[in-house]
């Protein structure tokens, strides 16, 4: 029911393996982010109007998500982290909102939210984890760093491992799992849509509240891995 | 051997698009969104600071001049109050030169007058005195003419005449 174009790409041994649908989707969603931004920033006006004004309302929540976890002179480099990341899936949740297209026959699908792909998510942690130690080391440096492993006690040195380890895992696969399930239920709701006449007249009566509740959940998911990353780039920024 | 497979499965490609999309993306923002961005937001935060200053400093200024206003209102009205008492007081005491004056002038007026009327009595007096005398001589030259004789004029002008020296 639900397959990827994918193609693989040799490297002596190993094959690289890439899918062709979440790529074009992720571009699509940073092409979408990068013209909305730059197109917002282009006429610049101190009383600002439209689009500029809705940019300057994301950049305001974006510098309230650092703030409420640090203080700004040490999340303020962050903020275009923030606020990429913030918009970049929050638009890549709604990407998948009005339609899913597939292919016909073999239901190779070719539009569909880029978040609801598990490697994707993963990467995006992986990214904003790796980013929290090397700010971690950068910004405290290495002997502070190190040292917040043995904090409070020596003896939680293996759960300060594993909870690097399950942030990575919980703030990718929580997005993961939320976008994908919404995916699939539409596409349980839309299917319904083919049993017949009554399934047709009425496959928009669950359709539209779990579509209004798809939009919550893109926004609210945004919003959840934005303030998570903040949260723990705080903790390995901020001296406690 | 499953868990190699299982790894090998894995998009490893897409990871690395995703990670090179991502931090172009960033890039991008930051470069030609977020910079300006930030000045204009800056800016307009200064300028809204200098303004509440701005309007501060009118404030109190403001405040300053209506100060001055209404000191200068106060010595305006207490020079007015000033040039009308002044003004009542000369004008009494201008009616009252007047006044007296009136008052010296007809009293002045009335002894003149009190003075004509007495010398005008006197001049009168003075006149019916001297005409009676004239008349009484007349008349006693009349009766004195037809009843004396030598002796007895002789006698009478010696009387007279001692009157005369007596005086």
């Amino acid at each position: 029911m639900h397959q990827d174009i994918t193609f693989t790409v040799p490297i002596g041994d190993f094959d690289l393996n890439f899918s062709f649908t979440v790529m074009l989707m992720s571009t699509v969603a940073a092409v979408i982010v990068a013209i909305f931004s730059i197109v917002g920033a282009r006429k610049l006006a101190m009383r600002p109007t439209g689009l500029q004004n809705f940019i300057e309302w994301v950049m305001d929540f974006t510098r309230y998500i650092i703030t409420s976890n640090m203080s700004w002179d040490k999340g303020g480099r962050f903020i275009a982290l923030a606020y990429t990341l913030l918009f970049y899936i929050f638009v890549a949740n709604m990407l998948g909102i009005p339609f899913e297209l597939a292919t016909e026959t073999d239901h190779f699908v070719l539009w569909n939210s880029p978040t609801s792909d598990p490697v994707l998510t993963l990467t995006m942690a992986a990214f904003v984890i790796i980013l929290t130690h090397f700010y971690g080391l950068k910004i405290r440096g290495p002997k502070e760093y190190f040292l917040d492993y043995f904090r409070p006690s020596p003896i939680l040195l293996p759960f300060k491992i594993i909870e690097e380890i399950s942030n990575f895992l919980t703030l990718g696969l929580r997005l993961f799992g939320n976008i994908f399930a919404k995916e699939l239920v539409t596409i349980l709701i839309v299917s319904l849509a083919g049993v017949g006449i009554l399934g047709a007249l009425l496959a928009w009566l669950p359709l539209a509240p779990w579509l209004a509740f798809g939009i919550f959940i893109g926004a609210l998911q945004a919003f959840i891995f934005t303030m998570l990353s903040m949260v723990y780039m705080a903790h390995k920024v901020e001296s406690h | 051997m499953d868990t190699m497979e299982f790894i090998a499965d894995i998009e490893w490609g897409n990871a690395l698009y995703q990670l090179v999309v991502f931090s172009l993306l960033i890039w991008v923002v930051s470069r030609w969104a977020l910079k300006p961005l930030l000045g204009v937001m800056r800016k307009r935060e200064q300028q809204v600071n200098d303004n509440l200053d701005n309007a501060e400093e009118s404030r109190v200024e403001a405040e300053k001049y209506l100060e001055q206003q209404r000191e200068e209102l106060n010595n305006a009205r207490q020079q007015a109050q000033e040039m009308m008492d002044n003004a009542t007081k000369m004008s009494e005491q201008q009616s009252r030169e007047i006044i007296d004056n009136a008052k010296a002038e007809g009293e002045r007026l009335k002894e003149a007058a009190a003075a004509d009327i007495n010398r005008e009595k006197e001049q009168a007096l003075e006149s019916v005195r001297d005409q009676v005398a004239t008349l009484s001589v007349a008349i006693a030259t009349k009766v004195i003419e037809k009843e004396l004789d030598e002796s007895e004029q002789e006698k009478l002008i010696d009387s007279y005449l001692k009157e005369v020296g007596d005086e």
